[in-house]
């Protein structure tokens, strides 16, 4: 095990994999001489050169595209998108053309793609660049959807999507970049497939996935001081959704918080919420309660874009309401 | 540059053999294209319907420059480059009747073409979408050192979108493998072209990328057939990607469900006058390349052809429901 960073744990990923297959590159905006706009790449365009490091123009959709291309022509394209609300610009090639060719083709062709993007707010970068948009990806089929949340997933679960043949879209919450935490570097790739329980608990299910897995950590540690022990699960993949752990969670513990950065209409804590309904209805003892960004587009001022992200104190009472009621 | 001179060629500088090629090829195309308005309003075929009729000297003249390396990227009006591509009509037709053994297995009919053994990278229904799939493509052949070009076929509305600009840019600063072809049939859907465009000259347009370009008569196809291998040429020795403008003109209106009110009679009865199969037949016979029984016998064996096609078609059966979802990603999603 190696204490690193999540952008260093991305980094040494990247590096292990331009270094074992010849056909991986990166591409994006700023990934190269200016080294990421989250410093992922420092140091990859001086390692690998510009044949296997990429800078593109801002033509998010073109580049996106090339990519696709790229897969479909033999390469392993990873393509790095600076932003959640840049991907918008690329949304025509992402769901029209990346998700439906292998179908559409009636299975000739598939598009072994990664797509990494930094998403989520908590810097003060207001409404182009803080939304929590994963909830959009999670809705279309033809792709896999990831969120890593600690630093072993950073590195495991991006090798992991480059043995995927179909694309995959990671998406890397922007305050988790300096969160430092241990990777194992010689690991196998991570399983996708599976969510994963950060804290084993009998009394109230808190399901979360990317950058709201901090708070509600927190949230567990403060139902804790009262002696209520919550079951943290950490969704990881996103689509396609690990239905049975959550399921087999709550009928353990008859009760359910979903916690997501994403606005609540219509949510990814919406289908959650709803594979609950469908699949454990009678293990409830309380209806399913979510915890979601207030539906407003993201202010600058500190003290409002606080009040609009998901906080621990809401997890917090959100758990005590129905443990109230039902306990 | 642009070069819109007419390729004049003299009698005996085309074998007779080649010029009967590429008649048989528009030929089939327009046969095709009739059959299937036949079997549009017979509801064998439903959806959208866009026919290639009148623009088949572009998508002929242009495949004659590629090989079997090359890739193919194309629009939902693809089906002309299908069949010039190689694509048997059958697999077409059997696409269109949504059956599993068209050449999408009945996932995307007439839109949604596609043929990995003949590098057809597939019919694009989002205009300007291929575009950027072209790039990639070209990019790859590029990195793995294949000698590969890729043609990529589009049409006049693409050129007011953001992909065509991008990935001009993209493919002209990395000095990427692709060949434009812009078939400029002048109308966006109903919208002519010099209501979309400040600048009508399309091949004008590439001069901010710094991306060679010509334009063509895209009603001879030996003219297309001329241009396309200069350009061509110019792409594979490596001087980076080239845009050659096809000026063409669909007969047909956009799709079966276009009233056509946008243009007047006139106008479509003077390019009719420029059909690219009339004008290609009229040389051939000025030339004495073609005799009434070649064009006769061409003619059986083309009609002979679509009606194998249909009927392949109608016998073929359709996907079993239960594989809905077995294409969507390499194993089925729960």
């Amino acid at each position: 095990m190696t204490t690193m960073t999540y952008r260093e744990a991305v980094r040494a990923a990247l590096r292990k994999a331009l270094r074992e297959d010849s056909r991986v590159f990166l591409m994006g905006e700023d990934v190269g001489q200016y080294g990421g706009a989250f410093a992922v790449s420092h140091g990859l365009l001086a390692e690998f050169g510009p044949q296997r490091i990429l800078d593109t123009p801002l033509s998010e959709s073109a580049f996106l595209g090339a990519g696709i291309g790229a897969a479909l022509g033999g390469l392993r394209p990873i393509v790095e998108i600076m932003t959640i609300n840049f991907s918008l610009l690329a949304m025509d090639q992402i769901l029209n053309n990346a998700a439906t060719l292998r179908h559409m083709s009636g299975g000739q062709f598939h598009v072994p793609l990664v797509v990494r993007m930094a998403s989520g707010g908590g810097r003060q970068l207001a409404a182009q660049h803080s939304h929590s948009l994963e909830g959009w990806y999670a809705h279309i089929p033809g792709i896999k959807a990831l969120a890593p949340a600690t630093v072993a997933d950073a590195y495991g679960m991006l090798l992991a999507a480059l043995q995927e043949d179909d694309p995959v879209f990671i998406f890397e919450h922007a305050t988790l970049y300096p969160l430092e935490g241990e990777a194992d570097l010689s690991a196998a790739p991570a399983d996708i497939t599976r969510a994963a329980i950060r804290r084993p608990g009998r009394d109230v299910s808190l399901i979360t996935y990317g950058g709201s897995l901090g708070i509600t950590l927190q949230a567990a540690d403060a139902l804790a001081r009262q002696g209520l022990e919550a079951e943290v699960i950490d969704l990881r993949t996103i689509r396609p959704l690990d239905t049975q752990t959550i399921v087999q969670s709550v009928a353990k513990t008859h009760r359910a918080v979903i916690v997501d950065e994403g606005w609540r209409t219509g949510s990814l804590a919406a289908e959650i919420s709803a594979r609950i309904m469908e699949n454990a209805f009678d293990e409830l003892d309380a209806p399913v309660a979510r915890v979601c960004s207030a539906e407003v587009p993201m202010p600058y001022a500190r003290h409002l874009e606080e009040a609009t992200l998901p906080k621990a104190a809401e997890i917090v009472s959100a758990a005590e309401g129905m443990l109230a009621h039902h306990g | 540059m642009t070069d819109t001179t007419r390729e004049a060629k003299p009698a005996g500088q085309i074998e007779k053999d080649h010029a009967l090629f590429l008649l048989r090829e528009m030929l089939r195309i327009r046969r095709f294209e009739e059959k299937a308005a036949e079997m549009y309003s017979l509801q064998k075929i439903r959806g959208f319907l866009h026919l290639y009729i009148g623009e088949e000297a572009t998508g002929v003249g242009a495949m004659q420059v590629l090989s079997r390396d090359d890739a193919v990227v194309a629009t939902y009006r693809e089906h002309g480059h299908a069949l010039a591509r190689g694509i048997p009509p059958a697999a077409l037709m059997a696409e269109m009747f949504g059956k599993v053994t068209g050449c999408s297995h009945g996932h995307g009919g007439s839109m949604h073409f596609f043929d990995a053994y003949r590098r057809f990278y597939g019919g694009y229904a989002i205009v300007g979408g291929g575009l950027p799939i072209a790039v990639g493509l070209a990019l790859a052949e590029k990195a793995l050192g294949k000698k590969g070009i890729v043609a990529c076929f589009f049409g006049d509305g693409a050129v007011a979108e953001g992909e065509f600009h991008e990935s001009l840019n993209l493919a002209a600063l990395w000095k990427l493998p692709v060949l434009f072809f812009c078939e400029n049939n002048l109308y966006a859907m109903g919208t002519a072209l010099s209501r979309h465009q400040s600048q009508t000259d399309i091949s004008k347009k590439t001069a901010a990328y710094d991306l060679a370009s010509s334009a063509v008569d895209g009603m001879d196809v030996l003219a297309v057939e001329a241009a396309a291998g200069r350009a061509a040429a110019f792409v594979r020795g490596g001087g980076g990607p080239y845009l050659l403008e096809l000026r063409t003109y669909r007969f047909r209106a956009h799709s079966m469900s276009d009233p056509d009110l946008y243009r007047t009679r006139e106008e479509i009865a003077e390019w009719k006058k420029r059909d690219p199969i009339a004008l290609f037949q009229a040389r051939l016979r000025e030339w004495d390349l073609l005799a009434d029984a070649d064009l006769a016998r061409l003619e059986a064996k083309i009609a002979a052809e679509m009606e194998d096609a249909v009927n392949f078609a109608e016998a073929s059966p359709l996907e079993p429901p239960e594989n809905l979802l077995r294409d969507v990603c390499g194993a089925v999603m729960p």
